[in-house]
């Protein structure tokens, strides 16, 4: 059993979010980078499967050298081997081409990926993925268990969740309630100093997104305060005022 | 040249983010001459012309085997076949659940470009907006492909009424089992509840409702206003509701009407979720709690205390 952990590196969720250069850079200062959330999650689940398989995790990454402390911290987290394409994630497509080239070369059996990553939010990968690949994919998935060598997962639908069964390999993305992401232990950091991380360079195919620019939203005019001994009024502006309800 | 909309349904009942699609495409077509069709798959019991009227001029009935459940691998298919068929150069497709599992699968069969999470009509350099940094920031995005898809946040775009009369075409293409691998085993689904992502009003509650026991007042209130229900991280942690409530950074990305959020004191990831609401309403015992910073109208006061006369007015308003 092979397992391939797509990991994105993105802003701490805490982070002031700002732009430089006339709003067309993210600006990083002072912005501490971790691994995706969502994708923690898929790291844990990966090893939870691996573990009860005899399998091997591996986490790959799209990404700058500025990437690999977030890198080593997957593989202390418990990761055996780890891929960096390096190169500058640009959009969704792009990321995952590089991917799939990987993937192509190395038959795992399940690939896992987060629901989205928190800074571009597109939610993309799991589906490209798995056209790219010509494999099942299954998207915002909140159980995964393997019996029978088939995979039964529960995915969430509107206002409800839908249980799948799917043959390998496939791809799924992962959403809150997976699992509890695990935290590196003291023996997982040493370990993963010396856990193999290799650099591949990336295939020159074209991106086709291009982001032109960003804005911030635009502040609030300020509130309106109503009497606590008065609510009602709240849902009387609502309808008067507002004419939303 | 064409613009192809999926046009979903649940069990014949076209969704609302169906009909924004089908709107947003006809709006971008009358910009660029081009012509909507929807495109509707397995069996539809409701009228077909409703789709007409919020914009498609053609809708193409797609049924067939292994049609009427979904399945991402059947679905991109027939979305890719009808929008070769129809040459499309733009696919619109909603950011559901289901949207999102076809959309990448069908830019890659098409090899177009796809951008997903579209909140407004591309500018003339064909940039469209899209959310950002979990609605901490919006992006404007170009695709440089000539086929495009982007996948529209729901929400996002207010359903016209064209009134126009669609072509209706009803053709069969049926899907090989062997080119499904996934099954679906079991479906479940809260009945009678608003999606959250599709509700107009939503009413929250956080940590100051101090236990799961009182959540019958969030939804008295919510029945009362026709509003879905939601919650914060805290809450959905400590499981007092389910996860597909939370709304925040790392849960649900929400932009109603109306976000009546009580006894939340707004965590900056929690923003994220919320910011791009109409109007937010923020009940908080702490007159200090940073929400009313990004709040329209605040109430300081205990939820216990605020909920009851909310009640009270709402189902005065009802009468």
């Amino acid at each position: 059993m092979r397992i391939l952990v797509c990991i994105s590196v993105v802003p701490d969720t805490t982070s002031k979010i700002t732009f430089k250069d006339s709003n067309t850079k993210f600006n990083t200062e002072g912005v501490q980078f971790i691994i995706n959330p969502y994708d923690e999650l898929a790291l844990t689940k990966a090893l939870e499967i691996a573990e009860s398989n005899n399998g091997t995790v591996t986490v790959i990454n799209v990404g700058l050298a500025d990437a690999e402390p977030s890198i080593r911290k997957a593989l202390a987290i418990g990761a055996n081997d780890a891929i960096r394409v390096n190169a500058e994630p640009k959009d969704a497509l792009f990321v995952a081409t590089q991917i799939a080239k990987i993937a192509k070369e190395n038959n795992y059996d399940i690939i896992l990926t987060g629901r989205e990553s928190i800074d571009f939010n597109g939610g993309l990968v799991c589906g490209l993925l798995g056209e790219l690949l010509n494999i099942p994919s299954i998207n915002v998935v909140t159980k995964l268990e393997l019996q029978n060598g088939k995979i039964i997962a529960s995915r969430d639908i509107d206002g409800g969740h839908e249980e799948l069964e799917c043959s390998i390999p496939c791809v799924l993305s992962a959403q809150k309630d997976l699992c509890e992401p695990r935290i590196p232990n003291m023996r997982g950091i040493m370990s993963a100093r010396t856990k193999p991380l290799v650099v591949n360079e990336p295939l020159s195919e074209n991106d086709y997104a291009e982001y032109v620019s960003f804005e911030l939203p635009e502040p609030k005019q300020g509130v309106k305060m109503i009497d606590a001994a008065n609510a009602g009024e709240l849902l009387d502006l609502l309808r008067n005022e507002k004419k939303l309800i | 040249m064409s613009i192809i909309v999926f046009a979903e349904h649940d069990k014949g009942t076209f969704k609302k983010s169906s009909f924004e699609a089908l709107t947003y495409a006809q709006d971008l077509a009358a910009t660029k001459n081009l012509a909507v069709t929807a495109v509707v798959i397995g069996a539809a019991n409701s009228n077909l012309n409703e789709l007409g009227n919020h914009g498609a001029n053609k809708v193409i009935s797609v049924k067939g085997n292994n049609l009427d459940t979904f399945s991402a691998e059947a679905f991109s298919h027939v979305m890719a076949k009808v929008a070769g068929d129809e040459n499309a150069s733009i696919v619109i497709i909603s950011n559901t659940y289901s949207g999102k599992s076809i959309a990448p699968r069908v830019a890659v069969k098409l090899g177009a470009g796809i951008i997903s999470g579209v909140i407004s009509l591309p500018k003339d350099d064909f940039s469209v907006k899209k959310t950002a940094y979990s609605n901490k920031a919006m992006a404007f995005v170009k695709l440089k492909s000539d086929k495009k898809v982007f996948s529209l946040v729901p929400n996002s775009y207010e359903v016209k009424n064209f009134g126009l009369s669609a072509e209706i075409k009803e053709i069969t293409m049926d899907i090989d089992s062997s080119a499904i691998h996934t099954k679906s085993l079991n479906i479940s689904k809260a009945s009678g509840k608003i999606p959250l992502t599709e509700a107009e009003i939503v009413v929250s509650g956080g940590r100051g409702m101090k236990g799961p026991e009182n959540w019958g007042l969030i939804e008295e209130l919510a029945g009362l206003l026709g509003a879905a229900t939601a919650c914060s991280k805290p809450v959905s942690d400590m499981d007092w509701r389910p996860h597909e409530e939370h709304v925040g950074q790392t849960g649900i990305t929400i932009k109603p009407n109306v976000y009546i959020a009580i006894g939340i004191s707004g965590a900056i990831q929690h923003l994220a979720g919320v910011s791009s609401s109409k109007v937010i309403c923020v009940i908080n015992k702490d007159a200090e709690a940073p929400f009313f910073k990004a709040a329209d109208y605040g109430i300081v006061g205990d939820a216990f205390e605020i909920l009851p006369q909310l009640i009270a007015r709402a189902k005065l308003l009802k009468n």
